[in-house]
């Protein structure tokens, strides 16, 4: 006989029908429902099939522990696997797929594994797929991962919408149970900002599965008024649905709220999920307590089920769970299902207590067995008998379930995530929370506190030590009485039992069974942590929670030590699985991380460019044009264009930075490795900014815009890095300089205008005089524009090698400026030109990047040893660049290298070797760290960085790719491939 | 305890105190000093006493500060 619903009784709501699909076919339930009571109700017991050896199993728990009664949920983009049917809420239309199953749940081939299971012992794989080794890819894992596991991800984009919120409170009640109920009326009533959170959809915990009675009413009555005195508050927040997962550094609370996960379509102007993250000045943890399973033969055939789970799906769900009903306890909670299952009609048949002098009076119809044990259950789809085993004689006894309970583990998983150990307690015979909390109480049956008065009056204690932590008067709370209550007071654990013949499982969700425990001791992996490893138990997506202890109590008898020496595994967050949506919230898709464009972006875009993004950055990287074949044909026209005529380049995302102060000449000078003292007003200098440990950093240059005020432009990638060493220079080492730090990138805008032609566009727009007289190389000062109707600053400086001029305006003019100069600029042929081009540029003029600044190079290598002072004190650097490694005539040295024959290219990552060597690692001389084509030169050209590179230019060398399997000869030259003498630039 | 709040050896103070201003920390499981940068509020540097196991902040001093008490 299967499970059914009662005629009567329950919380469910018998007016409101709910259709929902199980494997596709129609069921019934009622509001007020899970999926699993609702499965229950329909005589369905067999509920999924177990990971490794595809075992039947069926509803275990009524809670978030569940480890069998996985299921898919949902179609589409909505379908979420491995989701537990005992926290699911029944609704209208709900579609429910078993999992790990083929084809069907009740004909499932890979129950096959069962009868191979003497071949899938704990470390099976290790034993068995270490050799052949090239087998693991192909052959095994594959295998190994189709017949093992859970349900599948869906490919299909989640069309649902996610958040993320912060909350703040004085008190954090997290379950909302007797205990939790009690602490938040405490709480609230003395006017604390109180949140109480409990991850059900109905508040109230185990009262809503209770018998007994509170003041004299139903427990459910009571829940209601308190959740109603607690909602009309105003300094209370009551939240159902919502899981804490983690506690974590300063006080602070994960927790995942389930906003729609209970409609069949939710409404898309709200997330379906939300991740808080809770700051509590106090917070009182009322979990309560895991019932534990029992380990015997058997002990997972579908219709065998926790006792305190069998007694809510009685009490609360009207649902029974067969005809002829055993119940193994080792403590007094049985007797407490034994009387409510003969209250609703079910037949006992029999209470089988594991103590001999258990003192607990009973006076139910159902046969007692005292000191006896269930050794095996007998059936596999549903339970058929049991053997019974008690002084060494065995009886069978025919039944269609069986509850069992073997005591409570408090549940202290949040309070153990901050690096507190569980402590065993003999007196509670269960894992207790560290000691040496701080702002954080535990309370109820979660601090092993049991029975309900005992919980409620633990739970206004905890309230009243946070109100007087928080220097609040405690505004009193009367304490309601409990009638008929049966306190599961803690039983000596019962670890093994006699008689067992079938498999005995312990972890049930990841198949561990009580031999895999005993091989792992016998094989020396008996170590609470090794044999978690070894057999994998508490390693599934419920975290052991129900088979932890148990792992614990049979390896401590093992081992013949106490459950205390054996200690437990490190609990971390989370505490049951958060969804990735939660996780990553509104981060995904465009919104994945910020964009950040150019001031020029509209003048790119309007030219045609071609984006390419760095980092946040959408930078331009070329301006196709019509008839172009490809990036080559128009970044080879704009280099072309700049070396003839004139370009255009947006250089606006290079970071840049004013300092400014009566001692910012000073900080500069320490920060460069080269001088910056005496730099004159109206100048730019090229700067070179060292590590302490003598290394570049960065690179680039820095304009005196006035006596006291500098401009510094940085490496794009490198601007928050360049702004935090400034900072901490002027803050930590230097705080007696007077200078101050700005961060001004995004403030202006700026362009390289580049080309002979350079002056002769920027005179139309320039009201200063920019001759080579008036404004020099490295000139750098502010200068009217357009006839005064604005000012920028403008600089000669090149990156390109031509005569040049860098011109910076504020951001918002940016785009109609560069409009102005190629408007100006259009008689002198005028182009936009790219990153790519820029970059084709600087590697013929052999101008460096952090291609070559790689972290490794000291100034001496890219030929910058003179611009190191000796004559500065001090500087960032200065005592380390000079290191015996550091001064090495056969560094790796920046040179240039080309291909003997034009029509050979190589690409940057080639290694080089010395002519005639063969191409192996300890005959590498160094790499390429830039190349490209160059229109200039008319083949592929390179940087290199070679050991002693500097003096060995007109060496012939191999260029070798292995990964590409390229091949080239070429000749190391200098780095410098345009205008050695720079005659250009002064012009 | 040697955190990573050093005072910055003076300039001919000799290869090995720049060795070990540079290289060389302590990494203790219990209290330590450190560096932090408050980045995405007022960017001050700051010297953060803090137990690394238990991650308890003991006390929090502006970097500037530090130094001149140091000193």
């Amino acid at each position: 006989m299967t499970s059914y619903r009662l005629a009567g009784g329950g919380l469910i709501n018998r007016q409101m029908p709910q259709n929902f699909t199980f494997d596709g076919r129609v069921m019934t339930g009622f509001a007020g429902d899970t999926l699993a009571s609702a499965l229950l109700a329909n005589g369905r017991q067999l509920v999924g099939r177990s990971f490794k050896y595809h075992r039947p199993r069926g509803v275990l728990t009524a809670g978030s522990a569940e480890p069998n009664a996985l299921m898919t949920i949902g179609r589409g983009g909505r379908t979420e696997p491995n989701t537990r049917a005992t926290m699911v809420e029944l609704y209208e239309g709900l579609e429910a797929q078993s999992q790990n199953r083929w084809p069907t749940l009740e004909h499932d081939i890979g129950a096959v594994n069962g009868l191979l299971s003497p071949f899938l012992s704990a470390g099976f794989y290790y034993k068995t797929f270490m050799w052949p080794a090239r087998f693991w890819e192909k052959l095994y894992e594959p295998v190994i991962r189709r017949a093992a596991g859970l349900g599948r991800a869906s490919y299909e984009a989640d069309p649902d919408t996610y958040e993320k919120c912060w909350a703040h409170c004085d008190l954090l009640v997290i379950g909302a149970g007797a205990t939790g109920l009690m602490a938040a009326l405490a709480a609230g009533r003395s006017g604390l900002r109180v949140i109480l959170i409990d991850e059900n959809a109905d508040l109230g915990g185990y009262l809503l599965s209770e018998t007994a009675l509170i003041d004299g009413r139903p427990a459910s009555a009571f829940v209601r008024s308190a959740v109603d005195e607690l909602e009309s508050l105003a300094n209370v927040q009551v939240m159902a649905r919502i899981t804490a997962f983690g506690w974590y550094d300063g006080q602070v609370f994960g927790a995942v709220e389930r906003v729609q996960k209970h409609v069949a379509v939710p409404d898309a102007m709200r997330p379906v999920e939300r991740l808080w993250r809770i700051a509590a000045k106090k917070a009182i943890l009322a979990t309560g307590a895991e019932e534990r399973p029992l380990v015997f033969g058997g002990n997972d055939v579908p219709g065998v089920m926790m006792a305190g789970a069998m007694r809510s799906y009685l009490n609360r769900y009207a649902v029974a769970p067969g005809k002829r009903v055993a119940v193994f306890t080792t403590n007094d909670s049985g007797y407490a299902l034994a009387n409510d299952l003969e209250v609703s009609g079910v037949n006992v048949a029999a209470l089988i207590d594991s103590r001999r002098d258990a003192a607990i009076a009973y006076s139910g119809k159902a046969r007692l067995v005292h000191g006896g044990f269930v050794s095996n259950v007998q059936g596999s789809k549903a339970v058929e008998g049991i053997e019974i085993w008690r002084e060494g004689q065995r009886e069978t006894l025919d039944i269609d379930s069986l509850a069992m309970s073997g005591g409570f583990s408090p549940v202290i998983h949040l309070a153990c995530h901050r690096g507190g150990k569980p402590r065993w307690s003999d007196e509670h015979s269960a894992f207790l929370a560290p000691d040496g909390l701080s702002d954080l109480t535990l309370a109820g049956s979660a601090a092993g506190v049991f029975g309900l008065q005992a919980a409620m009056m633990s739970g206004a204690k905890a309230a009243e030590a946070a109100l007087a932590d928080l220097g609040v008067a405690h505004a009193g709370v009367a304490m309601p009485l409990v009638e008929g209550e049966i306190v599961p007071e803690p039983a000596k654990p019962l670890w093994s039992i006699p008689g067992i013949k079938a498999k005995a499982f312990v972890d049930y969700q990841n198949d561990v069974h009580l031999k895999d425990l005993g091989l792992a001791v016998q094989e020396g992996y008996g170590h609470v942590e090794l044999a978690k490893r070894y057999t994998t138990n508490g390693m599934a997506t419920d975290q052991g929670k129900l088979s932890n202890v148990n792992a614990i109590g049979l390896l401590a008898e093992a081992r013949r030590i106490s459950p205390a020496e054996v200690g437990t595994t490190t609990f971390r967050p989370f505490y049951t699985p958060v969804s990735f949506g939660a996780l990553a919230g509104a981060s995904h898709g465009k919104h994945f991380q910020p964009v950040r464009r150019s001031p020029l972006h509209g003048w790119a875009e309007k030219n045609g460019a071609t984006f390419v993004e760095t980092g946040l950055w959408y930078r331009s990287a070329w301006f196709p044009r019509a008839g172009e074949t490809g990036w080559r044909a128009s970044v080879d026209r704009e280099v072309k264009t700049v070396r003839s005529a004139v370009g255009l380049c947006d250089v606006s995302m290079l970071g840049k930075i004013e300092i400014c102060g009566p001692d910012a000449a000073e900080f500069l000078n320490r920060i460069y490795c080269n001088a910056f003292l005496k730099l004159p007003v109206g100048k730019a200098r090229y700067g070179l900014m060292l590590r302490e440990d003598g290394f570049i950093y960065d690179d680039g240059t820095n304009s005196r815009m006035t006596e006291d005020r500098y401009f510094m432009t940085t490496t794009t990638a490198y601007a928050a890095g360049v702004m935090n060493h400034l900072e901490f220079c002027a803050q930590a080492l230097w705080p007696e300089l007077d200078v101050r730090l700005a961060s001004v990138t995004d403030q202006w805008a700026q362009m390289a205008v580049a080309g002979p032609k350079s002056r002769a566009v920027l005179e139309q727009l320039v009201d200063d005089d920019i001759s080579n007289d008036a404004f020099p190389y490295l000139g750098a000062k502010d200068v009217s524009l357009l006839g005064g109707r604005l000012r920028g600053r403008l600089f000669r400086i090149s990156f390109s090698g031509e005569l040049a001029f860098e011109l910076a305006v504020p951001a918002d003019f940016g785009e109609s400026i560069a409009d102005a100069v190629m408007l100006a600029g259009k008689a002198h042929g005028i182009c936009a030109y790219g990153v790519e081009a820029l970059s084709v540029l600087r590697i013929e003029k052999g101008h460096v990047t952090h291609n070559e600044i790689n972290g490794t190079v000291v100034p001496a290598d890219l030929g910058f040893g003179k611009m190191v002072s000796t004559a500065k004190p001090d500087f960032i650097g200065r005592q380390m660049v000079g290191r015996e490694g550091l001064v090495d005539a056969m560094r790796p040295q920046l040179v240039g290298v080309v291909p003997l024959d034009p029509t050979v290219s190589f690409r940057s990552g080639a290694h080089i070797l010395k002519k005639d060597a063969a191409a192996t690692l300890e005959n590498d001389e160094g790499y390429v760290t830039s190349s490209c084509f160059s229109p200039h030169v008319g083949s592929t050209i390179g940087l290199a960085l070679v050991k002693g590179g500097a003096s060995r230019h007109g060496e012939e060398v191999q260029i070798w790719n292995g990964l590409r399997n390229e091949f080239a000869i070429g000749r190391l030259v200098s780095p410098v491939f345009v205008d050695p003498a720079h005659e250009k630039l002064h012009v | 305890m040697k955190g990573a709040v050093l005072p910055r050896p003076a300039a001919d103070a000799g290869a090995d105190a720049w060795h070990d201003y540079v290289y060389l920390r302590d990494n203790p499981r219990g209290a330590y000093e450190e560096y932090w940068h408050h980045t995405s509020g007022c960017r001050r540097w700051l010297v953060v006493s803090r137990d690394t196991a238990t991650h308890e902040v003991y006390a929090c001093q502006d970097a500037a500060d530090a130094k001149a008490v140091r000193a």
